[in-house]
């Protein structure tokens, strides 16, 4: 760019990660997953709008987080695995099935990949489910959060969850994490996309960053 | 019913000119002429029974068993060539297993089914191998779906087909007993299994002092009959 043709800018020799905030929580009757939208390679943001919540099945979603490719990958595998297992055993697959396929691969390959999914969902026998896959394990948990961003709201999630949140609630919870991550994380930020998935079906949406909540700073 | 399929039986990769395979019409033939397995559901569970035939006094009391556990939560009965029932036994344990393994969860018992009867049917294709002579019958009970019961016969189909479990059993003794032709064969054993809501979705051989009872009551009911048959004479 300077005249030196044979000198390539940094960013295209730095791995595209999605240093990330992602969230996902259970609630009577479903889950809601946010994540934020910033793809960073170095110091460059190479995509601001990237929805990293992505489809495994109608019912189950994965947040993405880490290496970008990674972590597409992944999905995509287990997606297409899920259509093969849910037209085998005739119904919708169980959101621990989605998980521990997430699992086995990520425990497989633990030494070549650098990727964390959250994998949350609905199935008919254990309602809204939210599990955690990082580095192979599989674990159950109330609510997860991921994600560069995640070491920044800590202890906002642990004093602010309660049990028995409402649809509406677990909303806000998302939206609020999301947006302190975002305020304080340099690899976070964009736009917010949140993901509502219940009996009825999985309902996506796009917060817009001028549509976040504001907190003391702004 | 039976036909002599003269040229046409000798391998299962043929055809007759009516369109039967009948190296597989024989095999389910052993299953015919073995003793009788029995599975019942009812509203809360399923219980198996075994016809088990003794051929030596020499056997103990509880060998060579009939019932086979498939995980923790499915039970299989089988009719025929025990000797081949043991073998698919071992292919339903490793469909289950390797199912838990990638799934996480129990296998549904469809699924199983299914995969085991695929199996089966691989076995009527070629040639180079015979079908295998046995029918079994598979099943389980979990809170979501209910008790549930399928069959396997040697062709490769399996099909799906209400009293509490705790009656059942009873009911279930009372039929082998019947069914048991003393002329053709001496002693027989009785195998019970169940798998319900009294054991928690786990299926397990039914306890010693149920057992008795449902024998006790068995052997009475026929009593009562004979005697009635007496009468009649």
């Amino acid at each position: 760019m300077l005249g030196e043709s044979s000198i390539q800018p940094e960013w295209l020799s730095e791995e595209v990660k999605t240093g990330t905030t992602i969230i996902a929580i259970g609630y009577e009757g479903g889950v809601v997953l946010g994540s934020d939208s910033r793809v960073s390679a170095g110091a460059s943001v190479v995509n601001r709008v990237m929805n990293k919540l992505s489809p495994l099945h109608d019912k189950i979603y994965c947040a993405l987080s880490g290496s970008a490719a990674d972590a597409q990958t992944i999905a995509e595998i287990v997606n297409y695995q899920l259509d093969v297992h849910s037209i085998e055993v005739g119904e919708d697959p169980l959101v621990r099935s989605a998980a521990t396929l997430v699992k086995n691969i990520s425990y497989k390959y633990k030494e070549e990949l650098s990727a964390h999914l959250i994998v949350a969902g609905w199935d008919r026998r254990a309602g809204g489910q939210v599990y955690v896959t990082l580095d192979g394990l599989l674990s159950m948990q109330p609510f997860a959060v991921g994600g560069s961003g995640s070491s920044y709201i800590y202890g906002f999630v642990d004093a602010e969850y309660r049990k028995g949140m409402t649809k509406k609630e677990s909303q806000e919870f998302v939206v609020n994490a999301l947006t302190l991550a975002m305020g304080r994380d340099g690899s976070s930020g964009g736009v917010a996309y949140l993901v509502t998935i219940d009996q009825e079906g999985a309902v996506e949406r796009c917060i817009p960053g001028n549509e976040l909540p504001t907190f003391f700073d702004q | 019913m039976s036909s002599i399929g003269t040229g046409y039986d000798l391998s299962a990769s043929t055809f007759s000119p009516d369109g039967r395979v009948f190296q597989v019409e024989y095999a389910m033939k052993a299953v015919e002429n073995s003793s009788t397995a029995i599975g019942i559901r009812c509203k809360d569970g399923i219980v198996f029974g075994v016809e088990k035939l003794v051929l030596s006094k020499l056997y103990e009391e509880g060998s060579n068993k009939r019932i086979f556990n498939i995980d923790r939560h499915v039970g299989m009965a089988v009719a025929g060539l025990l000797a081949d029932a043991r073998s698919l036994s071992e292919v339903a344990r490793e469909e289950a297993s390797n199912f838990r393994s990638n799934y996480g969860h129990d296998i549904p018992l469809k699924h199983l089914a299914d995969r085991v009867a695929m199996y089966v049917h691989a076995y009527t294709l070629y040639s180079a191998v015979r079908p295998f002579g046995c029918s079994f019958i598979l099943g389980s009970y979990d809170e979501d779906d209910g008790p549930q019961l399928y069959m396997v016969d040697p062709s490769g189909i399996s099909y799906m087909k209400d009293m509490t479990c705790r009656e059942l059993v009873k009911e279930v003794a009372k039929i082998i007993y019947i069914v048991h032709d003393e002329v053709k064969d001496k002693a027989f054993e009785l195998e019970l299994s169940w798998v319900g809501e009294i054991t928690k979705g786990r299926h397990e051989l039914v306890p010693k002092d149920i057992k008795e009872e449902a024998e006790k009551y068995a052997k009475d009911s026929l009593e009562e009959e004979d005697d009635s048959d007496e009468d009649n004479m």
